[in-house]
């Protein structure tokens, strides 16, 4: 079996999935088909999915509950903010040492407290989402609680797309390398992956690592969307909320962190017109899903894996038909 | 015959409680070796010291010479020394494939550039990954069921992949922690005969902790017997079953 054939054919037919998806939209968007409203819901969708993927390499992928993502995309939001308005750097660039940034950070503090297990890291990554917010607050150069604002509006569907299919082929590629299963072994048993000759911390920071430098860069998109950042848009209540993404679509599932932050959204947004009843609503799917699928949307397999195991299925039955 | 490992004065306490006391043992190059002893005696602690799971209170263990006391679990295993668990520690949600790869992934160098672009050595060295892994598979008789989920295997068939998957590793000291625990008298057979081959096809060095004394007495060429954290006697398995200590150990004493 030639894994590399397989996985290029693979890889081209997900990009041109990728471009067509990309000209439809843009598309719709230049004739503005698509009301400025849906608009804007696309480029957090975008973003949404950036950031769902990202936490989903955290805890999905690595099994290590974070509660901290707020925190890691405040980083990136206010640093590539600084870098653009401060140094005149390039869009790009800015965005990229946001997210180094973040990365930072996020080795810095996932040392000492990827030590910790399950609720005791979630409640020490919680803290540290919110140290970062809180800090940030009372750093006056960047505006402290009124919010840094002025920030050159720089993100437009086309950059957060890209971004979104640059943090996906990212993360795809890493979990099908000797990385993404070190941290897939430690997710499913830490005791054995260390037996079998993995270094299980240097896999979690890693994890810890990649995880906040696309939450950064989600982050530098955001702020310069909105030409604002503000140490509110980053609270914990945000880290659930991305948390709930990745929950609904199925831990550890790529396509799930897809699924869950285009669906939770898309409900947000066609649930504004009815403020009342919207908080409702949202929560009577999450329970709804929870009830009839507690695994998620995805469970923890892939769209290309249930495609391929239907195929098999589809041809397994033709054989049978022949035989008989 | 070279010697691979040696113990020196290895003791482990756990607050009052001496676990392992004065464990010395040594073991040749392409021995099978067994550690028996009644339940609680030690034996597990005693592997979980030689693979680094627990750090020595004292003592020193000496694999090919060097120290490899106080050295974390992976960086034993990266030594040569891999294992199988007593209560089996697969990693269940994945394929059998894929918990055989994940054991090659301290054998393959590519970079993480290299991994996220999928250039350079990535290509040809996770070829050689997913290759190697089919053939030790189908060595141990798993190659039908490579993409089953491993929780789902029946027990025997979880015990060889276990093994397969150490394999993986390269060691040149295999620790067997009860691997006939739950077997039949067919399967025990079958792994007895296993065990052998392993040793010739890998040319590699066997510890085994087990409780089934028909396979112990017939494939190990010397026993280890710990009871009460102490080695209680040594030697080959006809001095062995003949040792009054070690029988008082295991049926108490006539009175």
């Amino acid at each position: 079996m030639n894994v590399m054939k397989t996985m290029r054919r693979y890889d081209l037919a997900l990009l041109a999935l990728s471009v067509v998806t990309y000209l439809i939209f843009s598309f719709l968007i230049d004739e503005r088909v698509i009301s400025s409203f849906w608009r804007l819901q696309i480029v957090l969708m975008c973003i949404n999915v950036i950031l769902a993927a990202s936490l989903n390499l955290i805890n999905g992928i690595t099994g290590q509950f974070s509660l901290g993502h707020a925190g890691f995309m405040a980083v990136g939001a206010y640093v590539s903010a600084v870098m653009t308005m401060w140094y005149d750097l390039p869009f790009g660039l800015a965005l990229l040492i946001g997210g180094l940034a973040a990365a930072f950070i996020g080795i810095i503090i996932g040392i000492p407290t990827l030590r910790l297990d399950g609720d005791y890291l979630a409640i020490a990554t919680l803290g540290m989402g919110e140290i970062i917010r809180i800090t940030i607050l009372n750093i006056p150069a960047v505006g402290g609680a009124s919010g840094l604002t002025g920030i050159p509006r720089l993100t437009d569907f086309t950059w957060v797309f890209w971004a979104m299919i640059i943090t996906l082929f990212f993360i795809k590629n890493m979990v099908n390398s000797t990385f993404g299963r070190s941290c897939i072994s430690v997710r499913e048993n830490a005791i054995a992956a260390t037996a079998m000759g993995i270094n299980t911390t240097y896999a979690k920071v890693l994890a810890f690592a990649v995880g906040a430098l696309f939450a950064g860069v989600a982050g530098g998109l955001f702020s310069h969307y909105f030409s604002i950042a503000h140490p509110s848009s980053f609270t914990f209540l945000n880290s659930f909320n991305y948390l709930t993404m990745v929950v609904l679509g199925g831990l550890g599932s790529m396509s799930g962190a897809i699924v869950g932050a285009t669906l939770l959204t898309f409900i947000t947004a066609a649930l504004a017109d009815y403020p009342e009843i919207r908080m409702i609503i949202y929560a009577l799917c999450l329970i709804l899903l929870m009830i009839f699928r507690p695994q998620g949307v995805f469970g923890n397999q892939e769209f290309s894996l249930l495609l391929q195991r239907l195929m098999k299925r589809r041809k397994g039955g033709k054989g049978n038909g022949q035989a008989s | 015959m070279g010697r691979l490992l040696e113990t020196v004065e290895l003791s482990k306490s756990f607050g009052g409680i001496k676990a392992v006391q004065n464990f010395i043992i040594h073991i040749d190059q392409g021995e099978v070796i067994g550690l028996i002893g009644p339940n609680g005696a030690g034996k597990t602690t005693a592997f979980n010291l030689l693979t680094g799971v627990y750090k020595p209170t004292t003592g020193q263990i000496l694999f090919e010479g060097k120290d490899i006391s106080g050295k974390k679990p992976y960086q034993i295993t990266a030594m040569g020394i891999a294992r199988t668990f007593q209560n089996i520690r697969l990693f269940g949600e994945l394929s059998v494939l894929e918990n055989v790869k994940i054991a090659f992934t301290m054998h393959s160098n590519y970079s993480f550039p290299e991994a996220i672009l999928r250039l350079g050595r990535y290509g040809k060295e996770e070829q050689i990954i997913d290759n190697r892994a089919r053939e030790l598979l189908t060595m141990f008789k798993l190659e039908h069921v490579t993409d089953e989920q491993a929780k789902n295997l029946p027990y025997g068939q979880q015990r060889r992949l276990e093994i397969a998957r150490a394999l993986a590793t390269e060691p040149r000291l295999l620790l067997l922690d009860e691997p006939a625990a739950g077997m039949n008298p067919q399967e025990t057979q079958e792994l007895m005969e296993m065990i052998r081959w392993i040793r010739d096809q890998f040319k590699l060095t066997i510890l085994l902790i087990e409780h089934d004394m028909a396979l112990v007495m017939n494939i190990c060429e010397r026993i280890y017997v710990l009871d009460y954290g102490k080695i209680l006697a040594e030697g080959v398995p006809a001095d062995i079953k003949n040792n009054p200590a070690v029988i008082k150990a295991y049926l108490g004493t006539e009175e």
